[in-house]
């Protein structure tokens, strides 16, 4: 199936220029995966933020309604929160 | 406790305002970038498998298809930074501020893709990686480096209220200083760099169709990523108001850190209106 497609494809002229032409691109694409990678770096602080804040809102509220129970499916999200 | 409770979880106006979608920044996020993909993929495949080769430069000119759209998005991005920025001087709305700073900065990120494919065509073409007595290249880099200094400019002033409208006005002064630069450069008389979108009517169809499309996928790459700042950042401006009520309140709060990002928490903390103009909750104003 590739090969056949592959096959249909015109062949790309990449002698001399295809170097030039792939490293413009690279650049793009590199561009592109560091401002994903920066962007992972920020999501894991936000997440991290995130715990802590959880953290101090749980010490913060010693009088008031005991937490529900940790019990496994209310912190797993795959798993059905509604008992079948 | 319970006065603390209801303020973390947020008062109704903030609740509507989030209903209304104005400060949702994350909002058709998904859309745009599936979006995004879905026009880059077009893009490549029309570049490399659909658009003729060029008779004089042949394989090489394939890096037209990525220069020339990154050089014209950071370009428009630098002139849009300048408009949102009147916005903000008119309204005064911090969101604003936002919005420009978000994106001359991804403009500048833009711009510096195309500094690097155009200095690889030039090598590819003329044999040098810079010739500097083409005033295309040249004018790029000087409106490169004076967007460069954007950002040391916020950085060094402390009070975000000044910062805000000094950095407003410095993007409406060099976003107009970008068409005039624009305009001097095609009225010279040097014409050693090609003059693609001048001749885009001459262009054949196949041509044009993919330069056009390509423009059209590196737009929407530039509008996803400007979303993703922008709701990055307000969702960090978000935690860092919801640290200071679980914190006993912006009274003993810290002191805003030094930082070239526009501040957002006069919104985040009052769950106010739009307009703002009281400097930050525990900004050190001079």
């Amino acid at each position: 199936m590739l090969a056949a497609a592959l096959a249909e494809v015109p062949a790309l002229p990449l002698h001399t220029a295809g170097k030039y032409v792939a490293g413009a691109y690279i650049v793009l694409f590199v561009l592109v995966l560091i401002y994903v990678a920066i962007m992972a770096i920020r999501l894991s602080r936000i997440e991290r933020d995130l715990g802590e804040l959880l953290s101090v809102s749980e010490s913060a509220a010693p009088d008031g309604p005991p937490p529900a129970p940790a019990s496994p499916a209310s912190h797993d999200p795959d798993r059905e929160s509604a008992p079948a | 406790m319970e006065a603390q409770s209801r303020r973390v979880a947020g008062s109704s106006e903030t609740k509507n305002r989030r209903r209304d979608g104005a400060v949702m920044y994350g909002r058709g996020l998904p859309t745009l970038s599936i979006a995004t993909v879905v026009a880059i993929a077009v893009s490549l495949s029309l570049v490399f498998f659909y658009a003729p080769l060029e008779a004089e430069q042949g394989f090489l000119q394939k890096i037209f298809y990525v220069h020339v759209p990154l050089a014209i998005i950071a370009l428009c991005g630098f002139v849009l930074g300048g408009l949102l920025a009147i916005q903000h001087l008119r309204t005064r709305d911090p969101r604003w501020d936002m919005r420009s700073y978000v994106v001359i900065h991804m403009s500048l990120i833009f711009a510096v893709g195309t500094l690097i494919t155009g200095s690889i065509w030039a090598k590819g073409s003329w044999g040098h990686w810079w010739v500097w007595s083409e005033p295309t290249l040249v004018s790029f880099l000087i409106v490169f480096l004076l967007y460069a200094t954007y950002q040391p400019l916020r950085f060094a002033i402390e009070d975000p209220e000044r910062q805000s409208r000094y950095a407003s006005v410095f993007a409406i002064t060099a976003g107009a200083f970008v068409p005039a630069n624009f305009i001097a450069v095609r009225l010279s008389t040097a014409y050693l760099h090609p003059r693609v979108l001048g001749s885009t009517s001459n262009l054949p169809a196949s041509m044009a169709l993919t330069f056009l499309v390509s423009l059209g996928a590196l737009s929407l790459l530039f509008a996803t990523l400007c979303k993703y700042e922008l709701t990055a950042k307000h969702t960090r401006s978000q935690i860092r108001a919801l640290r200071r009520r679980l914190d006993g309140g912006d009274a003993g709060a810290p002191a805003r850190a030094r930082s070239a990002v526009p501040s957002l928490q006069h919104l985040t903390t009052s769950g106010a209106g739009p307009v703002v103009s009281a400097p930050a909750a525990g900004s050190s104003a001079r």
